[in-house]
């Protein structure tokens, strides 16, 4: 097998100390592969945003091995890291800074990396999320949610990545918006060859977006399985199970006769 | 529809907010019914569905303003009601479930407290007999230890059991109508399909009629009787739950299919291409 692009081996992250003790992420491991996309599906407090965080340095509390491109990440992470990897949050109403420009939050990235160019790169990564000049000069607030959520990915695209972290990307959008939103991530993925690492809870997104999907319930991984397993609701866990039938919409017999 | 009773009829429902550029309608012009049912009000973000849901209670905070030919309520106008009379309407006949426990719940009152001064408040039963009441009713919504479940904090409970505590808190004056309001977003999948479960069989036993207010086509479509479908403060279109693949208005169309489905794999999701002309359409009018 090809060297994988992400390799998180036996990855465990730690909360708090004494009482509050708490082990949010217990042993996970998975590999990406250059130009695959693989999503990492649970509930809340099952601990897949924390292994986002982790990779991406946001948390400093935890022990096991991050590669990327076959190098070990050390725990401070340096600027040549955040070249290589990016981020996209949630909500794109908190991720923008609400009293900067679509200009400014734009090339703030390139600033701190010293990159010139500035204004042919952020006309350049407007176009390509699909929003003209003419927005490089609103602030967050005259923006919809998609128009900021694509903000947010052209940010995240400014240093030329090649692996994005995608923590719910669409989760707060509207159905209609979530639909360009993700036909915008896959067209990205396709014509700059991305690797992605995506976290949501919502199965029909993982299967459309991702090739790969490990299931997590309270810090670990409680399954692997393909797309195509998923897609003929093919699950070994009975957990897995439970996501796939709560996805499909509302069925009475299944959950009706379960005590809470 | 169920022919024998029908529990609400609202007709020409606007609701208007004056603002510096002009007066924004959030509702224009709606006209629906419901019946002993489960009737589901789907929209986007700005559709106006949560509007509608405050609207039927008269919750509509000022400036925003309120208008319609009626309510009627069980043969009662709404409208013609004084302030005092709307208080025992709300909550009693009429009672409404928020999205987020975390913000509908006192956080300084016991949960008990809470559920059994909304008995008492209505009912003016002995404390006593409000508080076994209370603790039968979170029996009824599927709580283990309903005890001690009584004597805690809201933030000692999980979302989904703080869920299932303000529908316990909203059903035990027994009203003929729930008003539900994305009940269940806040919550993980699993557990909202557990907490829908319970609302279900409690709406089913008593009879009552539920107005399903959520964004998720499929949640509604599975889980309601009928849907009626909002945009830009209109309604576009009404049919049975079981017919909504069937849905002809190509708003609806467009929602359904920019929906990723898990066993349907498509290479492009279908974006909706919003026509100006659909603001403009006549409002469909859902009494059955």
């Amino acid at each position: 097998m090809d060297q994988p692009m992400l390799e998180v081996a036996d990855l465990n992250v730690y909360f708090g100390e004494g009482d509050d003790f708490f082990q949010a992420v217990n042993s996970v491991s998975f590999k990406v592969k250059k130009g695959g996309s693989y999503g990492l599906v649970g509930e809340s407090g099952s601990g897949k945003s924390t292994v986002l965080r982790a990779i991406s340095g946001l948390i400093a509390d935890w022990d096991g091995r991050i590669c990327v491109e076959g190098k070990v990440l050390a725990p401070k992470r340096g600027k040549a890291f955040y070249r290589k990897m990016q981020m996209v949050f949630q909500d794109p109403y908190a991720s923008l800074h609400p009293r900067h420009t679509v200009d400014r939050i734009l090339s703030e990235p390139l600033g701190l990396h010293g990159i010139g160019d500035v204004e042919t790169r952020v006309l350049k990564a407007l176009d390509d999320v699909g929003l003209g000049k003419a927005f490089r000069f609103r602030y967050p607030h005259q923006l919809s949610g998609g128009q900021r959520q694509r903000v947010a990915v052209a940010r995240a695209l400014m240093l030329e990545p090649q692996i994005l972290l995608l923590d719910e990307p669409t989760s707060a959008l509207d159905v209609s918006v979530q639909a360009e939103v993700l036909n915008l991530l896959s067209d990205l993925r396709a014509e700059r060859n991305l690797t992605y690492l995506m976290v949501t809870h919502d199965l029909a997104v993982v299967a459309h977006m991702c090739e790969e999907i490990a299931v997590m319930s309270h810090g670990k991984v409680v399954e692997v399985l393909s797309v195509d397993q998923m897609r003929r609701s093919e699950p070994k866990e009975a957990y897995t199970r439970e996501l796939l039938m709560a996805s499909k919409g509302y069925d009475p017999e299944f959950f009706a006769g379960e005590a809470v | 529809m169920n022919e024998q009773e029908t529990l609400l009829r609202v007709e020409d429902l606007w609701v208007r907010f004056p603002t510096r550029n002009g007066i924004v309608e959030a509702v224009r012009g709606i006209s629906f019914a419901v019946g002993r049912e489960r009737v589901g009000i789907v929209g986007e973000s700005g559709s106006g569905k949560s509007m509608t849901g405050r609207s039927i209670l008269r919750l509509v905070r000022s400036p925003g303003q309120m208008t319609a030919k009626e309510i009627n309520f069980k043969g009662d106008n709404l409208l013609d009601y004084s302030e005092r009379q709307m208080r025992d309407v709300r909550g009693h006949k009429i009672s409404m479930v928020m999205q987020d426990p975390k913000f509908s719940l006192n956080p300084v009152m016991t949960v008990g407290k809470q559920i059994s001064e909304a008995y008492r408040l209505h009912s003016g039963a002995s404390r006593g007999a409000a508080k076994r009441k209370a603790i039968e009713m979170l029996e009824a919504v599927q709580i283990r230890e309903p005890e001690r479940v009584y004597n805690s904090y809201p933030h000692e409970v999980s979302g989904g059991m703080g869920q299932r505590i303000m529908i316990a808190m909203m059903l035990i004056p027994d009203p003929d109508l729930l008003i539900a309001d994305e009940p269940t977003s806040a919550l993980d999948v699993t557990v909202q399909m557990r907490v829908l479960a319970i609302m279900d069989k409690l709406v089913k036993d008593r009879g009552m009629g539920l107005i399903f207010i959520s964004h998720d086509l499929q949640l509604v479509s599975s889980f309601c009787d009928r849907v009626i479908i909002m945009y830009g403060g209109k309604i576009v279109e009404t049919c049975k739950a079981s017919e909504l693949h069937n849905a002809q208005h190509p708003y609806t169309r467009g929602l359904l299919a920019a929906l990723p489905q898990i066993d349907e794999p498509k290479a492009k999701l279908e974006v909706l291409d919003r026509d100006p002309a659909w603001r403009d359409q006549e409002s469909v009018v859902a009494y059955d």
